[in-house]
């Protein structure tokens, strides 16, 4: 850590320069003055030794599919409904078929568009091979919607790289911090060394609960004060990461609304600078979307894809009702894939994704 | 991205103007595009067939068949059903008889709780109260941290306990301390939890029972989909929730999720935050929300219009004088008259989504704008670049300096203070669908 601080200061003009270029939009309306009195990185020991921690590994051979059917069970107004029951209850192939296919679909939030498309689909594959069997039907419908999920995905992160960076961007309140918690706790898991960056220096108490996690799995983390310039806790964060040959730097970011320009300069700023600064890393970017989102999925993965060139998805909250039906739409338009699932609010509550089961949750079977 | 609805239908009914007639299933024609445009806002599929349906009748009821412009007549059918249907007048947050009131926020995961107790204790101390903050999430790391410092930051009195605590003793604790303290008005800032988590909500309703919240208040997130109503029928059967809160309004999303627990759960919208700052929360106006579920504010439109008028150059340096807060007098006259360029500003606002309603004395003539020339040419330059400093004294001289008086001084100072913050607002909307990006002029 110390000679990481020295190192620091060898190409100090260039390095500082650019990252004061256009300090945080936010605390530059209303911090500025105790961003320049920030402490420059304060690289946490934890507490606690990893290995005490997950000695009680858990044998969790349950499938989150099986929690998640669980919780499902649990709702008192299942209105969606599965598509199979209706199926044989149905019976026959008809217009109110495909009415009642097409108010599932949408109220699992795959819009109205995505909705269309896929029956359209559907039902073109019925008339043509002469189905009339509703069994068939249903079959048809999965095939469609694995196919849209699994086009031009890689389904793995392939790791090009030993040592890896990431940066977790999203909307306000959809599990970021919680996210990197979890990925975190996984990667320790494997016996990966892992350290956290502070990165969110807006929102009240955001380095506190980060922090609290850190503590909790006994991981290190890099974290400046309230209203920090996030581009210098970024900075600091990677060259700790490098000086100490760590595995694997989660790097938390502020919520902001795709829709403020300033806001997602701001992140692009740090993307740009974890490139600058990464050196042998491989340095991914996860969008966090929250399954609870409707239609506005759309732009947020469009506009947060377009600054950032986001590497993958998580979709958190899945332990609720909502389907995240909306992954599909978004997956339709940008073919971004889908890595992980968000199933709770504890650190074990992270599922690598699987389109297969996803679509199973989604339509029930 | 989204079409505009008005034009959509504008474009069915155009066709029609010569027959002169609408049959059934003309309006048939107009009635998917108002599907598919309260789907693309989220409202819930159920809630949009009922709509649809009655809208329907209404519209081959007559109104619209002898309307010599049909496709308004539709837009305005709908536009006031669903104004109805959300609760026609602003419903304000109510008070107890007796103070101490308390009101309790609850909500899913990540919703705006924290945010928004915290913004309301804000709001209700610049309207004369005296508000407490209690904290009784426990569970998610930090959150207690996270009301303290907007508390301390912010001046509000605020009780919390250690996160070993059960949160009926916070609770409890928190009322007898506000009420040591003489304060009126207790908000209590929950843990978010699901809906189907049975021992959370058992928790609330625990709470509650024990405590009489005055008002709960349950808080959304204007981006949800079309599981708020399954949200928020399972608090209204446990806890009979008196209002919502709408967060994140500030972005893009339609919140079709208001209308849906409005028509689902009865329930009306008492605010909308619009912002992660404490002054961003405001009254909830059906009319507002109404146009902007159906898209028929156009951005688009404005954003080319400005685009067509304003030097690309001049465009980059106010928004990032917006961006820094520097806003001054002279970037004001400077917009005053990038604005004027840009056509009858009235119109403009309107094709905001959400902001149809021009805040008051904004729009400029000629006349207006040459005593605005001559006011802020008598101000002195530090006067120009911090108006608070424009005390009684100051604003004789400067009145004298220009030629007007002291209430056209006021005047101005109160339209620069709108200007501002209405340039914030459109700053925050920018970045929809095909926009080119950062490309909006004089806002960031
Ligand atoms: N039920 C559920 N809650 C979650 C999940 N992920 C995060 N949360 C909760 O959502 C809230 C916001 O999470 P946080 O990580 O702080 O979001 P951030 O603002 O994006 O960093 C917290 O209360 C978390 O406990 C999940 O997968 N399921
Ligand atoms: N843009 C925007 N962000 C908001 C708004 N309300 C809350 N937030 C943000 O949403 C996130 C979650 O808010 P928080 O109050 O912690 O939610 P809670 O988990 O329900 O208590 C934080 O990043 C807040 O700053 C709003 O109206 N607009
Ligand atoms: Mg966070
Ligand atoms: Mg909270």
């Amino acid at each position: 850590m110390k000679w990481f601080r020295r190192q620091e200061k060898h190409d100090e003009a260039e390095e500082l320069e650019a990252i004061e270029v256009g300090a945080a939009a936010r605390v530059a309306e209303e911090a500025i003055d105790e961003a320049a009195e920030v402490e420059p990185d304060q690289l946490e020991e934890a507490e606690v030794e990893s290995e005490e921690v997950f000695e009680e590994e858990d044998q969790e051979t349950v499938s989150w599919f099986a929690r998640l059917k669980k919780g499902l069970t649990k709702s008192r107004e299942n209105i969606v409904g599965k598509i199979s029951t209706l199926l044989t209850m149905h019976g026959k192939i008809d217009e109110e078929l495909w009415d009642e296919m097409e108010a599932i679909l949408i109220q699992a939030d795959l819009g109205i568009h995505s909705t269309t498309r896929v029956i359209d689909s559907v039902r073109e594959s019925v008339e043509r091979e002469r189905i009339s069997d509703v069994e068939q039907v249903m079959g048809l419908l999965k095939k469609e919607l694995t196919r849209i999920l699994k086009t031009e995905a890689p389904q793995t992160l392939d790791h090009t790289s030993e040592r890896r960076i990431y940066l977790i961007v999203g909307v306000n309140g959809t599990g970021k911090t919680t996210t990197i918690a979890k990925l975190a706790r996984s990667f320790a898991k494997e016996k990966q060394s892992v350290l956290l960056g502070a990165a969110d220096t807006f929102r009240a108490a955001a380095v506190e609960q980060l922090d609290i996690w850190a503590k909790r799995m006994g991981v290190d983390i890099v974290k400046h004060e309230r209203g920090a310039d996030p581009a210098a806790v970024v900075y600091d964060a990677i060259h700790a990461a490098s000086a100490r040959r760590i595995d694997v730097l989660l790097i938390d970011t502020a919520g902001r609304l795709h829709t403020y320009v300033n806001l997602m300069e701001e992140l692009k700023k740090i993307k740009r600078i974890a490139e600058r600064e990464k050196g042998d890393a491989d340095l991914q970017t996860l969008l966090v979307i929250d399954a609870t989102t409707g239609q506005n999925g759309i732009a947020q993965a469009r506009l947060f894809h377009e600054a950032l060139e986001v590497d993958g998805i998580v979709l958190t909250k899945l332990d609720g009702t909502a389907k995240g039906g909306i992954i599909l739409a978004i997956h339709d338009e940008l073919a971004i894939p889908i890595r992980y699932i968000g199933v709770g609010e504890g650190m074990d509550d992270l599922k690598d994704f699987s389109a297969d089961e996803f679509i199973e949750a989604l339509i029930g079977s | 991205m989204f079409d505009n609805l008005s034009t959509k239908l504008q474009d069915i009914f155009g066709k029609l103007k010569s027959r002169g007639k609408l049959s059934e299933k003309d309006v048939d024609a107009a009635m998917r595009e108002v599907r598919l445009a309260l789907l693309e806002a989220d409202v819930n599929y159920k809630v949009v067939k009922d709509f649809v349906s009655k809208v329907k009748e209404r519209a081959i009821g007559g109104e619209v068949l002898d309307s010599l412009t049909p496709g308004q007549q539709v837009v305005k059918i709908v536009n006031e059903g669903l104004t109805e249907l959300m609760g026609s007048t602003e419903s304000k947050l109510s008070f107890a008889p007796r103070p101490p009131s308390i009101i309790m926020l609850v909500g899913l995961q990540g919703s705006g709780k924290t945010t928004t107790s915290a913004k309301l204790a804000y709001h209700l101390r610049s309207s004369g109260k005296r508000p407490f903050l209690v904290g009784a999430d426990v569970y998610r790391p930090a959150a207690i941290d996270q009301l303290r410092t907007l508390a301390e930051e912010n001046n509000i009195s605020f009780y919390s306990d250690d996160p070993s605590t059960a949160p009926m003793t916070i609770v409890k604790d928190g009322i007898r301390a506000a009420n040591q303290k003489g304060s009126d008005v207790i908000i209590v800032d929950t843990a978010g939890r699901l809906h189907i988590d049975d021992d959370m909500m058992l928790e609330l309703e625990q709470i509650k029972k024990e405590v009489k919240p005055h008002q709960i208040l349950l808080v959304v997130d204007a981006m949800t989909g079309q599981d708020a109503v399954n949200v928020a029928q399972s608090f209204r059967d446990r806890l009979d929730f008196d209002g919502v809160v709408m967060t994140k309004l500030d972005g893009d999303a339609r919140g079709g999720a208001a209308l849906s627990i409005k028509a689902v759960t009865g329930r009306p919208i008492k605010l909308v935050s619009v912002g992660e700052k404490m002054d961003s929360l405001e009254p909830f106006h059906p009319d507002r929300m109404a146009s902007r579920i159906l898209g028929m504010g156009d951005i688009l439109t404005l954003i080319e219009k400005a685009q067509a008028n304003i030097d690309e150059k001049q465009a980059r340096e106010m928004e990032d004088k917006l961006r820094r807060a520097d806003f001054t007098f002279e970037d004001f006259l400077d917009q005053m008259e990038q604005m004027q360029k840009m056509g009858p500003i009235n119109q403009l606002i309107k094709m905001i989504p959400g902001m149809n309603k021009l805040p008051k004395d904004i729009a400029v003539s000629d006349q207006d704008l040459a005593r605005i020339r001559a006011i802020i040419q008598s101000m002195t330059r530090e006067e120009r670049l911090t108006p608070n400093i424009i005390n009684g004294s100051r604003r004789e001289r400067i009145a004298k300096g220009s030629g007007t008086d002291t209430h056209q001084i006021n005047q101005l100072l109160k339209q620069f203070a709108q200007t501002k913050k209405m340039l914030k607002q459109l700053g925050s909307m920018q970045g929809k669908g095909r926009m080119p990006k950062g490309s909006f002029p004089f806002m960031g």
